[in-house]
């Protein structure tokens, strides 16, 4: 990791000094165990405090809509998926792009960290190989990375960006695309229990928007729960009705767009599992589309394309 | 006075049979204040409950009053919570940031019913932090692990015991009509040193920060401070003392009620005018706003800091913006002390 950081200094130096870029967009080490933070360096001075590490969860495609000039920033797979997808909306110019791409076999889940610690607080965390160490307050626990990461990155098969202007790193093996299993198994529960399901989810939404702020495709200049004229959904956030009307109508509003990078469930602060949903329109959109958003800048977005041969098994129920 | 732990069920279960008992619950991977049925269902392990104790005094959405609207004319009905309430478990920040917010709910102007009779008809029995956290600072900004303000009760985890200390004469009525137990000398010895151990190791230094704010609303460390910020409510909703609300009818034809709704200074739409202009245009105006509401704002008003060091904001930031880095980069950096 820490000679990929290297590299991905070096290369934002380069950028910087050169002129060719005015900004490089990256992470930085943050203030916590086990945290990445997002990082804007404009001299090669402040790229020297660039890094790469397991906890570069943030998808930096956030940050790209907006800024003037041109831009570097430092991708892994899913941000690379989500500016490929932000390029096809018009949201971001390639030219003024310049995507330094980094191959991810996945970012670590602090809650899962955390889970293993108990009640003890994680002080630090040392990476050893394919293990860490986690040092609580008490005691360390040795455990797999692999075990750690988010849910997310388990069932990313795009860790490899698709773009890149650059590639540290080397390129990883192919991965087979994960299955829908959680998913298939929501589907197949009654409506009672998918119901009871989401009123217990939500019941703990407090509508801070986290889940849309961080989302790289949720970029509405006005999202519709900020409407006021007309009000399409109630403001206050006693009722679980409302707070699953938002979600919902989010979650719709990604179909076919949603790159599944998970920032939404990362930003959660009340733990709520939002990629159950948000998995439920990739699946469709792969299946009766065979389209996933963000893998290449050629196809159409899925839904902004129409053929004959489109499955209309939606549309019509025997 | 003392308690032993295994006494707490029974505690609460008579605390139930005449107050509504807000107590820290299991909730997922973390806990929250809830009302308990049965003195079983408190979990003081964690450090701290995910929401502040604040949302029991001003809930995020509080239903004020009722209407409705006939040819005999309007009808109104006020929504006034007047349960006698006991929060149990709270801790010294969180129990701090009420008083911090008493000024708010009532002072010379304004004195607000709904928030000041939750308060008059509460007790609060406060458990001090034996290991704070690394991301506690509370005594930076003028609190302790063991504080004791705004509680009634003060109890000290000293092993298998709580020894209770006595803050106020609500304090000390409900823990006579519950004939706990005098402390033995050695108990409150145990207790004594239980709170000497108690460390804070996080330090934000704060010395001549509100200096800084006075005289830089306009600053270029504005551009750059608030740049990773997404904009989302996560800080705000989960801080003890940030009080900004909004007030919306939600109203059917003729029948509604008035209800008041958390803000959050992060959202685009916070001091949006009717005639569509906001005065906090983008980020960067609303992520100063937060920091001077708290560190100056809220000093000039109320001498007091707006931030009691718990720590929520840094541990549920999405992208890691650290109140504390803010802070020490303000602080730090060159200010204009001389326009």
């Amino acid at each position: 990791m820490s000679k990929l950081a290297e590299q991905i200094k070096g290369a934002a130096k380069k950028l910087l000094a050169e002129q060719k870029v005015n900004l490089v967009v990256g992470f930085t080490e943050g203030s916590l165990p086990l945290r990445g933070t997002p990082f804007f360096a404009r001299t090669p001075e402040e790229a020297d405090q660039l890094t790469w590490n397991l906890d570069c969860e943030n998808n930096l495609a956030n940050y790209l809509r907006k800024k003037p000039g041109k831009v570097a920033v430092v991708a892994k797979g899913c941000d690379v998926r989500s500016i490929v997808a932000l390029i096809k909306e018009n949201q971001l110019n390639r030219d003024n792009l310049y995507i330094i791409g980094v191959p991810c076999s996945g970012m670590i889940d602090r809650k899962k960290v955390t889970d293993l610690l108990g009640s003890q607080e994680v002080l630090a965390i040392e990476e050893n190989g394919d293990t860490v160490v986690i040092k609580g307050s008490n005691s360390s626990v040795t455990a797999k990375i692999a075990d750690l990461l988010h849910n997310s990155c388990g069932d990313c098969s795009y860790g490899n960006p698709v773009v890149y202007d650059e590639l540290i790193g080397e390129l990883l093996p192919k991965k087979e695309a994960a299955d829908f299993n959680e998913i298939k198994e929501f589907e197949a529960k009654t409506t009672a229990e998918r119901r009871a399901f989401m009123n217990s989810e939500f019941s703990k939404c407090i509508r801070c928007y986290a889940c849309r702020n961080a989302c790289p495709m949720c970029y509405c200049e006005e999202c519709f729960v900020d409407c006021n004229q007309p009000e399409w959904i109630g403001k206050s956030a006693y009722n679980v009705e409302d707070n699953i009307l938002f979600q919902v109508v989010r979650v719709f509003h990604l179909a076919g767009r949603c790159v599944d990078c998970g920032a939404c469930e990362r930003a959660c602060p009340m733990g709520i599992n939002l990629r159950l949903l948000t998995r439920k329109p990739v699946k469709d959109v792969k299946e009766l589309f065979n389209a996933e958003a963000g893998v290449n800048l050629e196809d159409k977005p899925a839904l902004a394309t129409f053929t004959n041969d489109d499955s209309e098994a939606f549309l019509l129920k025997e | 006075m003392i308690i032993s732990k295994k006494d707490i069920p029974g505690f609460l279960d008579k605390l139930i049979s005449e107050y509504q008992v807000f107590a820290p619950v299991q909730e997922g991977s973390f806990t929250l204040f809830k009302p308990i049925s049965s003195g079983t269902d408190v979990d003081l392990t964690a450090a701290n409950t995910k929401l502040p104790a604040k949302e029991i005094f001003f809930p995020q959405s509080e239903k004020l009053f009722s209407y409705n609207v006939t040819e005999e004319g309007a009808k109104v009905e006020e929504t006034l919570d007047e349960q006698k309430k006991v929060i149990f478990g709270v801790r010294p920040c969180d129990a701090r940031s009420l008083v911090l917010l008493d000024n708010v709910f009532d002072n010379d102007k304004f004195q607000d019913p709904y928030y000041l009779t939750k308060r008059a008809n509460t007790i609060m029995i406060g458990i001090g932090c034996n290991t704070p956290l690394s991301t506690c600072f509370c005594t930076s900004v003028n609190g302790s692990p063991f504080d004791t303000k705004g509680l009634d009760l003060l109890l000290v985890d000293t092993g298998d015991a709580y020894v209770v200390e006595v803050i106020s004469d609500k304090g000390k009525a409900l823990a006579e009509q519950a004939s706990l137990a005098a402390a033995a000398d050695a108990d409150k010895i145990a207790a004594a040193k239980v709170k000497e151990a108690a460390t804070v190791t996080c330090q934000v230094n704060i010395d001549g920060l509100k200096d800084k704010l006075d005289v830089n609303f306009y600053w270029p460390i504005w551009d750059k401070i608030h740049e990773k910020c997404l904009g989302c409510g996560a800080c705000t909703y989960l801080c003890p003392t940030c009080h900004c609300f909004d007030i919306v009818d939600d109203a059917k034809d003729c029948n509604g009620c008035r209800v008041r709704n958390w803000d959050s200074c992060a959202f685009p739409i916070f001091t949006l005018h009717g005639s569509g202009h906001n005065p906090r245009t983008s980020n960067k105006e609303r992520y100063r706003q937060r920091i001077m509401h708290k560190f100056k704002y809220f000093v000039d008003n109320f001498n007091e800091i707006a931030c009691v060091g718990c720590g929520r904001c840094i541990n549920n930031c999405p992208v890691n913006l650290d109140i504390r880095v803010v802070l020490e980069d303000v602080r730090g950096s060159e200010a204009r002390l001389d326009s």
